[in-house]
C-alpha cells in the first residue's frame, strides 16, 4: 500500500494533545482523505486520549501513551485508517465505557458517544500486563450534510 | 514538541450586552480556563451574551461541555446565550452531540440570524 504508519509516544498531559492532533492530521492528510473526515478521526482521538488521562490515569500526568497509526486495505471509499491507543492506566471496567443518553442534555460523558459515531469500530480491550488498549478503524465516508455522524456501514473484518 | 496553544478570550460588556470571543483550540487542556471566564462573566446580569466562535479552530467535548454548562446556569439566571461563528469544524461537533438543536446558533460573528 505504500503508507509507512505512524508511532507517536505522549504522556498524559492536556499539553500533549495538540502535539497528537497536529501528528495524527497530518499523517492521514497524507493518505489523501478528505477534511471532514480527516477531523472526525482527529476528534476521536483526542476523545480518546483526554479519557485515557482522565480515567485511566486519573489525572496523574507524565504517564506514557502510545498512538500508533496504520494504513488498512484499500476500498473503492479509499484507504481506511487503523488507530491503536495504549495506556497502563486504571483499567476501567470495560461495560463502564459506553456512551451516554444524549437526550440528558449536561456535561461529561460525550467522548465515547463521540468515538463510536465517528468511526467504523472502535472496541477496549484490558491488556493482562496492566492498561488498556483502545482500536479504533475507519474509512472515508461520503460528506453529508448535517449527518457526519452516522455510521458508514459494519466493520471491515 | 509543541505545547498546548493558549486559548485567547476577549470579553465586551456594553450594559447589558456581552460578547465573548475566543481564539484557539477548547480541549481539555483550555476548558478549564474557558470555565472559568465565563462563570465570571454571567456573574453580573445581562440580557443577551454572544459567544463568539469564530476564532476557534478546534474543539472537542471537554469544550462543548463547558458551553453546556454555561447554558444550564444562563438558563437559571436568565440572559439568552447565543453561539455565533462557527466554524464547519466546530460546528460538526455540536451536530454530532446532538447539542446543535440545544443552543441558539447564528450564521456568523456578528451575531446575525441564519436564513
Amino acid at each position: 500500500m505504500g503508507h509507512a504508519g505512524l508511532k507517536l509516544e505522549l504522556t498524559s498531559d492536556p499539553g500533549q494533545l495538540q502535539k497528537a492532533r497536529e501528528g495524527i492530521e497530518a499523517w492521514i492528510r497524507g493518505i489523501g482523505w478528505a477534511p471532514h473526515d480527516i477531523a472526525d478521526m482527529v476528534l476521536a482521538v483526542d476523545e480518546a486520549l483526554t479519557n485515557v488521562i482522565r480515567h485511566g490515569y486519573q489525572g496523574a500526568t507524565g504517564q506514557p501513551i502510545y498512538v500508533t497509526v496504520d494504513a488498512l486495505a484499500d476500498r473503492p471509499t479509499g484507504v481506511g485508517v487503523q488507530i491503536r491507543i495504549r495506556d497502563f492506566g486504571r483499567q476501567v471496567p470495560l461495560d463502564k465505557i459506553c456512551g451516554r443518553d444524549l437526550e440528558d442534555i449536561r456535561p461529561g460523558g460525550l467522548g465515547v458517544h463521540i468515538i463510536k459515531s465517528v468511526m467504523d469500530f472502535s472496541e477496549y480491550r484490558h491488556i493482562s500486563d496492566g492498561g488498556t488498549e483502545l482500536v479504533m478503524r475507519r474509512y472515508p465516508r461520503p460528506k453529508q450534510e448535517g449527518d457526519q455522524a452516522k455510521p458508514a456501514g459494519p466493520d471491515p473484518e | 514538541m509543541s505545547d498546548a496553544s493558549p486559548l485567547k478570550i476577549k470579553i465586551d460588556r456594553n450594559d447589558r450586552q456581552c460578547r465573548v470571543t475566543l481564539a484557539g483550540d477548547v480541549d481539555m487542556g483550555s476548558a478549564p480556563v474557558l470555565r472559568k471566564a465565563l462563570l465570571e462573566v454571567i456573574e453580573t446580569p445581562f440580557d443577551r451574551l454572544v459567544l463568539d466562535l469564530a476564532g476557534v479552530n478546534y474543539i472537542d467535548s471537554s469544550g462543548v461541555g463547558t458551553i453546556v454548562e454555561l447554558r444550564r446556569r444562563t438558563d437559571r439566571s436568565g440572559g439568552d446565550l447565543v453561539l455565533a461563528g462557527l466554524q464547519e469544524r466546530v460546528r460538526s461537533v455540536f451536530e454530532i452531540t446532538k447539542l446543535d438543536k440545544f443552543f441558539t446558533i447564528l450564521d456568523d460573528a456578528e451575531g446575525n440570524a441564519a436564513t
